[in-house]
């Protein structure tokens, strides 16, 4: 009998309920035992619904690709029933779903069980999770660390053991960047392969659904299983991998791997460029061919990506306006009295920032200097892409440019925050794909160490690219083997 | 070009935002930081440049105009703040 499920991948639960040693209804009793006796330190959940799980469990179709697996879920995707909070004062204790996402119902159709609710930075404005509004999510490898955000809670609780795999969503790099910090596998998707029908909006242009996991082969699995144009998202396009491991073959002999130039730079910690380098070594002996590209707008990325980001985000973030959801201000003046101060109670401090330059960037006088003029450059940057992939099939780079920071150690400084993300926005602005997958080690002064992340990038619908490149990467490897908690 | 001032007091009220004192300051001082250094894209030739409003541009999405049901009111005001008659309830906008 197995007493602890949670370190175990999708593939190996699976196997577990088709030798028969757990059931479903095991798996979820076990996963909450795990949870009440390791999540404490790490706080990755904000709230578990025992309840329904165990009957989702009880319902269970364990013939199905993901029957009775259990699937933790960012705080900012809607299942019904459940809270959906978005990590927020807005919808604390306010809000409760009364419908699921896209992706919750494909996942539910497909036989998985969500399950949790995932902290996160609000409204996914954040790198470091510490921006939730209600709690700080630690790092797994070392507690006085943050997990990296904004999807923080996804990636911490696949890393420690609390969850099999989980759901985040990616702005600006809001699932690569906590995967690469917590020493896990994350996938963005192409824009439009997962719908964005019930995930909250930050960054409509931007966000996407993706799976965190314990291996590229689980993430291939749970992509095909939330991937699917719907007629509720028009921006979803076709994009499911009917058998999403046939293409996991190992092989990636005579594979064209670009190495953008721009990239390595001054900036990043050489333990990080020592590991990546490592890497490209890797690859290289398991047969691709290495060939350094050009990414000439590098250097445009953050701007570009923080005027369009907050541009859609005040926009979005409209919608909170206290009338059909959300914190109400009690005794206004008038209506416009209870919009303010509704929203100036419910939202944080990061949450107003951007709202208020996003605000800035689309009002009268500014709009063609900043937001157009992004949108523009923003061209330029995805054709940077479209002109490399010509060349190459995949783009290798590190995740993030170091690994996790200290708590509280960037919080003062919103563009040094912004700074982190250069690796990860431009495939968001270009809509192409990219995952994370752990590639070494760094030891820190106090006898911890903190994991890196590989980054490969790959053009719009080639998810099964990258995917076989990084599960060969890591079948050659042994990073996954490394567990947070012995 | 384009200065970095930012009047953040008359934009957050334009984004229905009321802000304290202190929230002014630090936002004034951070938001013109970041204003000052997105002034960099000033520095990008993009004569010609059409401007990219969704990376992965989809056309015509159209169906097939048929009714069917939608969410309730029950549903709907479910997660109201305050509601009567089956309507949100809000305070009075016209005298």
């Amino acid at each position: 009998m197995i007493n602890s499920i949670g370190s175990l991948s999708i593939t190996e639960l699976k196997q577990e309920f088709h030798k028969g040693t757990v059931s479903p209804v095991d798996a979820v009793s076990l996963l909450i035992n795990d949870i009440e006796k390791y999540d404490n330190d790490v706080c990755s959940y904000l709230s578990i619904d025992k309840e329904s799980a165990l009957k989702a469990a009880a319902d269970a179709d364990i013939s199905k690709p993901l029957g009775g697996i259990p699937i933790a879920i960012k705080d900012l995707i809607n299942v019904k029933g459940q809270p959906c909070s978005c990590a927020s004062q807005m919808l604390k204790d306010s809000y409760i779903a009364t419908y699921d996402a896209t992706a919750i119902a494909n996942l539910k159709s497909h036989g998985a069980i969500p399950f949790g609710r995932l902290n996160m930075d609000e409204f996914a404005m954040g790198s470091t999770t510490e921006n939730s509004g209600f709690h700080i999510t630690k790092n797994p490898w070392d507690h006085s660390r943050i997990p990296g955000g904004s999807s923080g809670g996804s990636a911490a609780c696949v890393a420690n053991g609390t969850a099999i795999a989980s759901l985040g969503s990616d702005t600006g790099g809001s699932i690569r960047q906590p995967a690469s910090y917590c020493g896990v596998v994350g996938l963005k998707p192409s824009y439009g392969t997962v719908s964005r029908y019930g995930l909250v909006a930050f960054a409509s242009s931007l966000d996407q659904i993706g799976p965190i996991t314990k291996s590229s082969a689980d993430a291939a699995v749970l992509l095909s299983a939330i991937a699917g144009k719907d007629p509720l998202d028009s921006t979803s396009i076709d994009n499911v991998e009917s058998n999403p491991l046939s293409k996991l073959n190992g092989d990636i002999k005579g594979f064209k791997i670009g190495i953008p130039k721009e990239y390595f730079t001054d900036g990043m910690d050489s333990n990080v460029s020592n590991c990546i380098n490592d890497a490209i070594k890797t690859l290289e002996s398991l047969g691709a061919e290495i060939i350094e590209i050009s990414l000439p707008h590098t250097d445009y990325a953050v701007s570009t990506y923080y005027i369009i980001a907050t541009a859609e985000a005040s926009a979005n973030l409209a919608r909170f306006d206290s009338v059909r959801y959300g914190h109400r201000a009690q005794s206004p003046n008038d209506i416009i009295d209870q919009y303010k101060k509704s929203r100036s109670h419910g939202f944080g401090q990061e949450v107003k920032r951007r709202i208020i330059l996003g605000t800035y960037v689309l009002s009268s006088g500014y709009n063609d200097a900043y937001y157009v003029k992004a949108q523009k450059v923003r061209t330029l940057i995805r054709d940077d892409f479209t002109r490399a992939f010509d060349k190459v099939d995949a783009i290798v780079s590190p995740t993030a440019p170091t690994t996790a920071c200290k708590i509280g150690e960037m919080s003062d400084d919103p563009l040094e925050m912004y700074l982190a993300d250069i690796f990860t926005l431009a495939a968001n602005l270009s809509g192409i794909c990219g995952v994370s997958t752990p590639c070494g080690f760094v030891d820190t002064d106090e006898n911890k160490k903190l994991p890196v992340g590989l980054q490969i990038l790959g053009p719009p619908m080639q998810e099964s690219k990258i995917l076989c490149i990084s599960d060969a990467y890591e079948k050659a490897t042994n990073w996954l083997s490394h567990k947070a908690r012995q | 070009m384009i200065d970095s001032k930012i009047d953040v007091k008359y934009v957050a009220d334009l984004a229905r935002l009321e802000l304290t004192d202190s929230e002014v300051n630090d936002f004034t001082k951070q938001l013109t930081e970041i204003l000052t250094f997105v002034k960099q894209l000033e520095n990008v030739d993009t004569s010609g440049i059409e401007p990219t409003a969704h990376a992965q541009p989809v056309f015509n999405v159209i169906r097939n105009d048929i009714s069917r049901d939608g969410f309730g009111s029950d549903s709907a005001l479910k997660n109201a703040p305050n509601s009567s008659k089956n309507q949100f309830k809000v305070p009075r906008v016209v005298d």
